[in-house]
């Protein structure tokens, strides 16, 4: 089994993809030959050259506008904004260009491209550190796919890269270092304590595999019978570990991992709720009108008969991200956060 | 003695035909629209390019079928020059499901992608990088197709509008950058907006070659085109055109115009560029005085054609809209 970090299983998504279809480009700030911020792109230019893999000038909009443009003439961009918080430099491109062009047009057009966007706290403070996915999920016509794992990075955004939508991808830099143990890709936080680099060359021995995840599809990360956590990201492991904890307590937690923000797999997390009866919402982004906000929205609205308990959310504090390592860590759901409230909803009684 | 200026050859007769017949068309079509907004209920507003049909006309002569463009908010001339069908553009107008995105884009959102008309747009300046992006995907394809993209005096202030000239530049991508000077973006005259005189200037600044014509000489413009198209066909880059011209009407739908000081559309009617046009052509005996309002009327015609298809076109639908979201 190999042990990939999410780096280097999005590095071989790219690869891969680049290998089986010519027109599949790279653009980006320091894409080529730095290999990008995170070193996610390392090696790219030298295998596929300078025509496909082109850094660009600090110019987000004219990034993803060039992006649109291109997938327009029926390419297949894959433009990196190299901290999701510049994605804003950028915004009417991806929220008003990329996502209405097919509608706008009657269907003539399809805007096949993806946005990769590094979220998440990594201590940089305000403008590095956010997770700005509300504002695709809120934006129809963009489908946004949010990876807790290598192996669902790798296989998302394959799919994401032959989807003939935009795909606002998000990956976690702080997932960026972990591996995926094990088939089911549980990652632990302690790997992402590491410098986040690529990992060592692929094993030769390896062929590529062709494994997609469909979008749309939810996984269940852990099994459970008495609480449903649904968290994405880094929350998804802080989940598992909670998890783990409250299971030496008596407490039997089920945890969904959506995997896809848009289309959202609503059938498994109601599957799970229904089943539970109380539900947790865990996100990284701050609080209000959050992605998690919306799974909480819809569990209330078509789980109702089913919960014993109202739905819980945590989220980041509603603030901008300040920089002292400590505060951060403060704001955001930690494990004792999640297993705490996990005890609060088992507490309630209907 | 100074040597007067070589007027350059003419194009041939059956070329100039066709450039006022659109010029006239997209005159035509823009004031029967206006009528339509006055007299019946008509659902938006529209952005009318009357007294600017040179510029998109002798763009369009400089290129091939195959050649690629994006437009404006002010986009109607545009896209019948580009040949999008009468027809079709006037039932969008009208939301209708005929209409050029089945009405559900309207005048701000026209798309005709197998006539290469990548969209008119409702954000200025936002249609410029999808242009690069077009020309880069058309220098990956190998191709020498060239790409137009329009955009204003107003959309020149863009930050947008930097970065995609900037890149088009740095990349060295097959881009026409035609900037429509008319002179206002809504009520802001150019000169409080804009700390130059002239938006060709510019173009050192971002590396291309820039040009100035005046925008109501649809000859000028061609000729102006011509060299760009010519030079972005063949390698040479990205370059710059300000056309410079003015449009009768107000910003949008009944808008007066009242910002404009006292004359000054009076003397920019003096210059009319198909009132010139037709003249020139009688002159240069291209054209008769009846041949030239056969045309007219020819034209009349076709728009009061659309006008009626577009009337008994069936209403979009909320399914249609729906269906649309995602491919």
């Amino acid at each position: 089994m190999r042990n990939l970090s999410m780096a280097a299983a999005i590095n071989e998504a790219l690869r891969e993809e680049m290998r089986r279809d010519p027109h599949v480009i790279l653009i980006g700030e320091d894409v080529g030959a730095f290999g990008g911020a995170f070193q996610v792109t390392k090696g790219l230019l030298d295998e596929f050259g300078a025509e496909r893999v082109r850094d660009t000038p600090i110019s987000e909009a004219a990034i993803i506008g060039c992006a649109v443009g291109a997938a327009l003439m029926g390419w297949r961009p894959v433009a990196e904004i190299q901290y999701s918080d510049f994605v804003t430099c950028g915004f009417d491109q991806i929220a008003n260009q990329a996502a209405k062009i097919r509608l706008m047009s009657g269907g003539q057009a399809s805007v096949p491209m993806v946005l990769r966007l590094p979220i998440g706290a990594r201590h940089h403070g305000a403008h590095h550190d956010q997770s700005p996915e509300a504002y695709f999920m809120h934006t129809p016509g963009l489908k946004v796919v949010i990876p807790s794992t290598a192996t669902d990075a790798k296989g998302l955004l394959k799919a994401a890269i032959r989807d003939d939508n935009p795909v606002v991808f998000c990956e976690h830099k702080v997932l960026y270092g972990t591996r995926s143990v094990g088939g089911r890709g549980l990652a632990t936080e302690k790997a992402a304590e590491t410098r986040t680099q690529t990992e060592a060359p692929l094993e030769p021995r390896m062929p590529a595999e062709d494994t997609l995840i469909p979008l749309g599809v939810a996984d269940v990360k852990r099994r459970g019978d008495d609480v449903t956590i649904v968290a994405t990201a880094l929350m998804a492991s802080r989940a598992l570990e909670a998890a783990a904890r409250l299971e030496a307590q008596g407490v039997s937690v089920e945890v969904v991992d959506p995997r896809t923000l848009v289309p959202l797999d609503k059938d498994s997390i109601l599957k799970s709720v229904m089943k539970t009866n109380r539900a947790l919402v865990v996100t990284e982004e701050t609080r209000t009108a959050s992605c998690g906000a919306e799974i909480a929205a819809i569990i209330s609205e078509e789980a109702f008969d089913y919960l014993d308990a109202p739905v819980m959310r945590l989220g980041m504090m509603d603030a901008p991200i300040p920089f002292p390592p400590a505060v951060q860590q403060a704001m955001m759901p930690s494990v004792p956060d999640i297993v705490a409230a996990v005890h609060q909803l088992v507490a309630r009684i209907l | 003695m100074a040597k007067k200026k070589a007027r350059p050859k003419l194009p041939k007769r059956a070329v100039l035909i066709r450039m006022l017949r659109q010029m006239v068309e997209i005159r035509i079509f823009e004031e029967a629209l206006y009528h339509a907004f006055m007299t019946e209920k008509m659902p938006g507003t529209m952005h009318q390019a009357i007294g600017m049909e040179a510029v998109p006309v002798g763009v369009v002569h400089a290129l091939r079928p195959d050649d690629l463009m994006t437009s404006t908010h002010r986009g109607h001339g545009h896209a019948i020059a580009k040949g999008v069908s009468l027809n079709a553009l006037m039932a969008e107008m009208y939301a209708k499901e005929t209409g050029t995105s089945g009405g559900m884009g309207g005048s701000l959102h026209i798309f005709d992608l197998q006539r290469g008309f990548l969209g008119t747009t409702g954000i200025v300046g936002a249609s410029t990088p999808i242009a690069v992006g077009a020309a880069l995907a058309v220098h990956l394809e190998g191709s020498d197709r060239v790409v137009v993209s329009f955009f204003g005096d107003g959309a020149s202030n863009q930050g947008v509008v930097h970065e995609a000239l900037n890149l088009a530049s740095v990349w060295k991508l097959p881009v026409v950058f035609v900037c429509e000077n008319n002179q206002y973006a809504v009520s802001m005259p150019i000169h409080k907006a804009t700390a130059i005189e002239h938006i060709a200037d510019r173009a050192p600044a971002y590396g291309m070659p820039g040009a100035i014509a005046d925008g109501n000489d649809v000859l000028a413009v061609y000729h102006e085109a011509r060299k760009a198209v010519d030079r972005a066909r063949r390698g040479g880059g990205p370059s710059l055109i300000e056309c410079k011209t003015y449009r009768y009407k107000g910003h949008s739908r009944f808008e007066p115009a009242n910002y404009r000081p006292e004359g000054e559309l009076e003397a920019w009617l003096k210059r009319d560029p198909i009132t010139q046009f037709r003249k020139r052509l009688e002159e240069e005996e291209i054209l008769t005085k009846d041949q030239a309002e056969a045309v007219e009327s020819e034209v009349e015609e076709a728009v009061q054609e659309a006008i009626a298809f577009a009337r008994r076109s069936p209403d979009a639908t909320v399914q249609q809209a729906a269906s649309f979201v995602f491919a």
